[in-house]
């Protein structure tokens, strides 16, 4: 299945197979790599020091403390509920499992202004809840509760959909054989399921992680953009760059370009590992897993 | 086994049933459903007048029509790519492959910025383009750059899975039987590719249409012109026309379901032509 072709005679003609590499990479040049360098470049336009000074400038160090700590609630969160659905719809059948696993995509399908949008609705001084709880002194909108709140929202089916195929996949007889012979709940969970689905839930973390910390839009709409208060990183570059002060902007901004990089460079690494995960699981003969405990 | 079988020996359905319901609906569902039920206090004449107005109407019509555009621009170059990621080998492959999904991984809001810098007229690649008479930066054009940026991903993640999965003898075949390698590509391979190909295309479009990080930078955002409907939302709420805003995300949300369901049922049929 994997890798290129190696059969000369189901190639295309040299010329054809040229050009098609040619428009391929320039394409990829033009849009993924130029952007790419650039954020780097833009951000270093001014020096090492411009750059340094940008970044442990107050505002952006408390935009990275709540870019932080949003992830580092969210992520968990959705982590408990990724894998609850996994067990859930990957392990057993009942009515309306398909219907359950398009609902948790839809985070998915909603514009992130609009994912942003119904937490207003919800929650600010007009909204159906959010009048009463103002009035006893919880504020979510336009504070740090909305913006941790969109943030669930929009990283919400990562680590889910990438752990129902693989409860899906490895199916119940490895549980069924730890439960008969007499392992708890707990036990079976630890021994037997999180090994099998270790690397894909690693995987659905880097991704929920990525989207967690890049938000904009959603967090753009629930933020009020309060500087230093309820400013995360995207919208603190947002901030410089409306300010004319671009250098500082894609300073700030190579930080998430970092980010992109280590997500990208995680995520071909653990792609490979589920990957051979499940060519071992499809060619599971009794005897080899015999040899190799 | 029987599923009730199952279910006496395996623990925990209830308990992890109950947790993604709960979790779904308080986290999902519900903020959701906040947004018909606004909609449903307005009265039927100012939903309608609000996402009647001209401008609504025109920033409705952009966000399609770019998004549209840009789907398209990356169902023919994104197939190039797929194709040569999952055909040819060639020195950093790897490196390539794992750079297509850089759209993912990389902020709106850095795309945004990043990309109103270079197609900028000052800019690396806006300066060229600009001495011939070309603007993209603050037009149409720089919406559509944007979106590409965006979709590119969904195409080729779409389409080289199953390129990868192509079963090579077949097209053996239709070679020993002396189709030129043209012909095989046309009459066995694309016929075989559509349902993705279809399917990443869907995604792109159905993505693009409610984009708002990487284009409100480039896009200029003048109403009429270059207001995309997202932007509206945006401006609506900073007017506290919470209404206004409501209505037209209404409109946009329907159509976001129209298109996961109609990507599920490619998907469906992607699924068929693959394993059937």
């Amino acid at each position: 299945m994997s890798g290129p072709l190696k059969r000369g005679h189901l190639t295309e003609p040299a010329v054809v197979r040229r050009t098609i590499m040619a428009i391929a990479f320039v394409f990829i040049a033009l849009f993924l790599v130029v952007p790419l360098a650039a954020v780097f470049g833009e951000a270093f336009a001014k020096g090492w020091d411009a750059y340094r000074a940008a970044i442990v400038e107050p505002d952006a160090l408390a935009a990275l403390r709540l870019t932080l700590l949003a992830a580092a609630i969210a992520v968990p969160l959705n982590v408990v509920f990724g894998v609850a659905a996994g067990w859930a719809i990957g392990k057993f059948q009942f009515p309306g499992r398909h219907v359950l696993m398009t609902l948790i995509d839809l985070p998915f399908a909603v514009s992130p202004v609009i994912s942003g949008l119904v937490f207003v609705l919800l929650f600010g001084r007009r909204g159906w809840l959010g009048g009463w709880m103002i009035d006893h002194g919880m504020k979510v909108v336009f504070a740090v509760p909305g913006i941790i709140l969109a943030t669930i929202f929009v990283s919400f089916p990562f680590v889910a959909r990438e752990i129902i195929p693989i409860m899906e996949a490895t199916g119940t007889e490895e549980e069924e054989a730890a439960r008969v012979l007499g392992a708890g709940g707990l036990q079976m969970f630890r021994r037997v399921t999180l090994p099998n689905i270790k690397w894909g839930l690693l995987y659905g973390v880097i991704l929920a992680n990525a989207r967690a910390m890049g938000e904009f839009g959603a967090v753009s709409v629930v933020s009020g953009h309060i500087r230093g208060m309820t400013n995360t990183l995207p919208l603190h570059v947002e901030i410089l760059y409306n300010e004319y002060n671009a250098q500082a902007a894609f300073a700030v901004a190579s930080l998430l370009g970092c980010l992109a990089i280590v997500t990208l460079i995680l995520k071909a690494v653990l792609e490979r590992r589920v990957r051979a995960r499940a060519a071992v699981s499809e060619h599971d003969e009794p005897w080899e897993s015999k040899s190799a405990a | 086994m029987t599923h009730a079988a199952r279910r006496r020996v395996l623990p925990g359905f209830g308990l992890t049933m109950g947790i993604t319901v709960l979790y779904l609906s308080l986290v999902v569902l519900i903020p959701l459903a906040t947004l018909p039920a606004t909609a449903f206090t307005m009265s039927w004449e100012a939903f309608r007048a609000t996402i009647s107005d001209p401008r609504v109407v025109a920033s409705y019509k952009l966000s399609l029509g770019a998004a549209f555009v840009a789907a398209a621009i990356n169902a023919v170059f994104g197939s190039l790519v797929a194709w040569t990621l999952a055909r040819y080998s060639f020195p950093g492959r790897r490196i390539v492959d794992a750079l297509i999904d850089l759209p993912f991984a990389l902020p709106t809001a850095v795309a945004g910025i990043v990309l109103t810098t270079l197609y900028a007229p000052s800019g690396w690649l806006g300066a060229p383009l600009a001495r011939h008479g070309i603007d993209v930066a603050f037009t149409r054009t720089g919406i559509i750059v944007a979106l590409v940026f965006i979709g590119l991903p969904f195409v080729v993640r779409t389409l080289q899975p199953v390129i990868e999965e192509l079963d090579p003898d077949v097209e053996e075949a239709a070679t020993s039987l002396g189709a030129r390698r043209m012909a095989v590509l046309w009459h066995v391979v694309l016929p075989n590719l559509l349902p993705a190909w279809l399917t990443g295309f869907a995604l792109a479009f159905a993505r693009a249409i409610g984009e708002y990080g990487s284009v409100v930078f480039i896009s200029g955002n003048m109403p009429m012109r270059t207001e995309i409907a997202p932007l509206l939302i945006m401006t609506k709420l900073e007017q506290y026309d919470y209404a206004g805003a409501t209505a037209i995300a209404l409109v946009m949300l329907l159509l976001s379901f129209a298109l996961l369901l109609a990507i599920n049922g490619l998907q469906a049929w992607t699924r068929r032509r693959v394993t059937g």
